[in-house]
């Protein structure tokens, strides 16, 4: 028999890519201040030390505006643009896809850098409204590639059997499209919501004095004392990551099923 | 019912439709016919109202469908995906176009299930749209226009997805349904068997232009040019010298001599220009040991034979001439089928003659 | 009535498509083009107290080249850079061979979902942990010390290069592993069994069929990785504890501390033109390496 070489290797390779976040619930439970081993014992202080500080209370209702209002916005541009691209012919449909898609190519740094520079000088105060407009802009391209798969795989012949069948195009829009690519507005949801949430450049240079969960425990690093906090507060974060992604990819597996589509591996 | 003058189509610089003219009557089974790229489908999508129109008129029932808008003709279309709704049933798809009917839910739930009974598809109702074959999907698509009692239907290469066996079946189905509705039925194919099985009136297409709209059964036998003559079932052709030509045309025929035509027997452009005459497999006969001699006859090689159980194809040469003619003969119990380099009598029938030129 | 060859400028189909993107497009100019426009207009100017003076100038360019301190910086991100690259697709392509090859087809997007799990939690936190394992009394310290295996902390892992290519070859190891696995199950895999009817070993199939074809997919894993991990702040700043800055924290301090916004500007564009650079060096790779295909 032989050795499974490959898969020994990617069991190796995935044990290296959770290590730093099993750690996570490990240290969130030790009863001890400093992150090292041997560990000290079982306690859920940290929790509550975390749950009491009313700055992250304060972080993390910044932070639900912001992705939400990120996964709403990103979302809908979204739609406008992947069914333009997908079912419409125009003049410089090539370059206006290349310029809504380019965020994914460039450095977050070099994108806030330029956006701050821009809002100093026409004097827009930086405030959560700020940090919504750069989560959008580095969102939208993940809400494309997502809608514009879901808009590719509709059969072209849907909307016109619709309309053969007497609908409109608005009616046809909510009654076969909307219907149909529902799992990618969902998942596109999802995705722009966790992106946002996670984000941390932009909302820490266009943020001005808001912070986000991300800055908040950007802020917390620099005080050892708050060090195991954050590793409970991280715990939670995973948790909660994890959550999402599972729910989203329930929700494309349910859609896929729904409509007899084949399962091609994710979001890819 | 459906009137076309002088429709033009351009797709940017591509001259799809070249002023089509012709009429398709109530109640018959009408066929685009022609190879890919030839603008059937273009057409039939002017009638739908899929496509704009470049030029010329597309009138149903007397009116022009100028600017009328899809959902307001009185059609309806089975798409060659069939576009079934994959997130609703089959009820659902069935009764998609009924929404704006004022019938109650009761009324249009029979009208529903009637209409699954038409196309054979009772107890179908709560099936899940994904999980149906293509034969199923065709039933409900058909199903699904039917329901709205268009005046014509019009069904775009609707067999092509499906396996011999089940087209053959769908083809005769579809014929006994357009009988039992009594609607105009316009399909577009490129299948010519197809289309002779099925329509009343056939019109080929080629770039664009409609070569030839006749009956199958005219444009078998006098297939308006060689071009038709070659899409249209097998055909073989010999080359000809025109001798002289007005109420008779004389002929010599490679390989066969000279025959005398009538005027019936002149057809339209050959291919290339140079004047061939042609005629189908079954009007040449092997005449085998013991048959008295017919009227005319030419010796022949047997070169290939191609035999398929109820019939065999032999290609043969005959003497004199550079090219393989196929001919057909049904099997006959107890007679042999001849070997390859066999050498045989032919038999050929003046009248059964077609000149291009 | 005779349309003749219609519109050729803009059809109906046209007009509704440029209307349906004209949100996402115009949000995208306001929010990207318009920025990194001013941008590139500041890197020529002057910088004067607290304003930018307008007089036009490559002097930034220049500092931003010649001066030793910034060449160093994006010469350090571009090594950093390159490493993190090379070591996170070469490590990620056997991952993604055994998950296109080797497993069942219905689990595949199951070992996905598990390779791209840690993805989505927060870098920062990924960042915070890594700094935390390699610490001085951190995580491997301690516990190497626990298990009486050294007695004094290894100070070598911390606060080095070498910290910060682990750190950001973990953070993007599923960016590389997706797309590489992406262009594996492009491959037929009748190919890859005439190859070996035709007499060919396991791995000569592999060597010459199966890397050439994936081609494609480990050169868009490179730009994927590349890109962001030039520009990248918070590794250098947590990692590096500050002293081993990259582009982004050299932007960062021109920008905003010392107000020197034409020079950080320059310094900002450079590391563009680099990415640039990069990128069509790999896409015009890709292009040989698909027409070779024909």
């Amino acid at each position: 028999m032989k050795f499974p070489v490959l898969k020994t290797y990617t069991v190796a390779y995935l044990i290296f890519l959770y290590a730093p976040i099993i750690l996570l619930p490990i240290f969130a439970f030790n009863d001890s201040k400093v992150i090292a081993f041997p560990l000290q014992g079982f306690t859920t202080n940290w929790f509550k030390t975390m749950w009491a500080d009313e700055q992250l209370f304060h972080a993390l209702k910044n932070s639900l505006i912001v992705s939400v209002s990120t996964a709403i916005l990103s979302t809908s541009l979204g739609i406008f643009a992947a069914r333009a691209t997908t079912g419409y012919a125009f003049p410089g449909k090539g370059a206006a896809a290349g310029l809504i898609m380019l965020p994914m190519v460039l450095p977050e740094m070099i994108m806030s850098m330029s956006m701050l520079v821009v809002f100093l000088a026409i004097g827009l105060p930086l405030s959560i409204f700020t940090i919504i407009l750069g989560h959008v802009l580095v969102c939208t391209p993940f809400a494309v590639a997502i809608l514009t798969s879901a808009f590719q795989s509709l059969d072209k012949s849907l909307e016109e059997a619709a309309m053969d069948l007497g609908e409109g195009p608005v009616s046809t829009f909510y009654r076969v499209i909307l219907p149909l690519v529902m799992p990618g507005i969902v998942s596109a949801m999802l995705i722009c919501f966790t992106i946002s949430l996670d984000e941390f450049i932009i909302a820490f240079f266009l943020g001005g004095t808001e912070t986000t969960l991300s800055v908040y425990i950007f802020g917390q690093f620099r005080f050892p004392a708050k060090v195991p906090s954050i590793m409970a507060l991280g715990t939670i974060l995973v948790c909660l990551s994890i959550l999402l992604l599972t729910t989203a990819e329930y929700f494309r597996r349910r859609g896929l099923a729904r409509t007899g589509g084949k399962d091609t591996g994710g979001f890819l | 019912m459906i009137a076309f003058r002088g429709v033009q189509k351009y797709y940017g610089d591509y001259h799809a439709l070249r002023g089509i003219t012709a009429t398709i009557n109530g109640g018959e089974f009408f066929s685009l016919l022609g190879p890919s790229g030839c603008g059937k489908t273009t057409l039939l999508r002017t009638v739908a109202g899929f496509e704009d129109i470049s030029g010329g008129q597309v009138l149903i029932d007397g009116k022009d469908m100028a600017g009328v808008p899809p959902n307001d003709r009185p059609t309806n279309m089975v798409f060659q995906s069939y576009a079934i709704f994959p997130h609703l049933t089959v009820e659902q798809n069935v009764g998609f176009g009924l929404r704006k009917d004022p019938r109650s839910k009761d009324e249009k739930t029979r009208e529903v299930d009637k209409t699954l009974a038409l196309v054979g598809l009772t107890g179908f109702g709560k099936r899940a749209a994904h999980a149906l074959s293509g034969g199923q999907r065709q039933r409900v698509a058909l199903a699904r226009a039917l329901i709205l009692k268009p005046k014509v239907l019009l069904l775009d290469e609707p067999l092509s997805a499906l396996d011999k066996k089940i087209r053959e079946q769908m083809q005769m189905e579809l014929i006994k349904l357009q009988r039992e509705v009594g609607i105009t039925f316009v399909l577009v194919t490129h299948d010519q068997e197809e289309a002779l099985v099925m329509s009343d009136r056939i019109a080929v297409m080629f770039d664009g232009e409609i070569a030839q709209l006749d009956e199958p059964e005219r444009l078998y036998r006098k297939p308006a040019s060689q071009r038709v003559a070659n899409f249209i079932g097998t055909m073989n052709f010999l080359p000809a010298r025109v001798l002289s030509g007005s109420a008779m045309v004389e002929v010599d025929v490679q390989g066969l001599g000279r025959v005398s035509l009538d005027a019936g027997q002149v057809s339209g452009a050959a291919i290339g220009g140079m004047p061939v005459v042609g005629f189908r497999p079954e009007t040449l006969t092997i005449l085998f040991e013991g048959q008295a001699p017919a009227d005319r006859e030419a010796m022949a090689t047997v070169e290939e034979v191609v035999y398929y159980g109820d019939m065999t194809y032999y290609d043969v040469k005959i003497d004199g001439t550079d090219q393989q003619l196929r001919l057909s003969m049904r099997n006959v119990f107890g007679r042999p089928v001849l070997d390859i380099g066999a050498r045989a009598r032919v038999a050929w029938a003046p009248g059964a003659l077609v000149l291009f030129r | 009535m005779d349309e003749g060859k219609g519109n050729r400028w803009l059809t109906p189909e046209g007009a509704s498509g440029l209307k349906l993107i004209s949100p996402p497009l115009i949000f995208a100019v306001l929010m990207l083009a318009a920025p990194l426009a001013t941008m590139a207009i500041f890197s020529v100017l002057t910088d004067g107290y607290l304003t930018i003076l307008p007089i036009l100038t490559l002097q930034n360019y220049i500092d931003t080249w010649s001066d030793v301190i910034y060449r160093s910086i994006m010469f350090r991100s571009l090594m950093v850079a390159v490493s993190v690259t090379a070591a996170t697709v070469i490590l990620a392509y056997p991952v993604a061979y055994f998950v296109s090859f080797h497993v069942a087809q219905d689990k595949k997007s199951l070992w996905l979902f598990l390779i791209t799990i840690p993805f989505w939690t927060s870098y920062l936190i990924r960042v915070f942990m890594w700094k935390v394992i390699l610490g001085y009394n951190g995580v491997i310290n301690s516990g190497l010390k626990a298990l009486h295996i050294i007695d004094q902390p290894l100070g070598w892992l911390n606060y080095n290069v070498g910290a910060m290519v682990l750190t950001l070859a973990h953070a993007y190891a599923p960016f590389a592993i997706l797309p590489i696995f992406v262009s594996l199950e492009k491959i037929e895999r009748a190919l890859l069994e005439a190859g070996q009817d035709l007499g060919e070993s396991r791995f000569l199939t592999f060597w010459r069929v199966t890397l050439p074809l994936s081609m494609p997919g480990v050169i868009a894993a490179v730009l994927i990785v590349f890109i962001p991990t030039i520009g990248d702040y918070v590794t250098p700043n947590l990692i590096g504890g500050g002293k081993i800055p990259m582009i982004a924290n050299a932007i960062e301090k021109l920008m905003l501390k010392a107000d020197n916004k034409p020079l950080g500007s320059a310094i900002a564009i450079s590391a563009m033109i680099i990415v640039g650079v990069v990128s069509l060096l790999f896409l015009f790779l890709n292009r040989r390496f698909m027409r070779g295909q024909r």
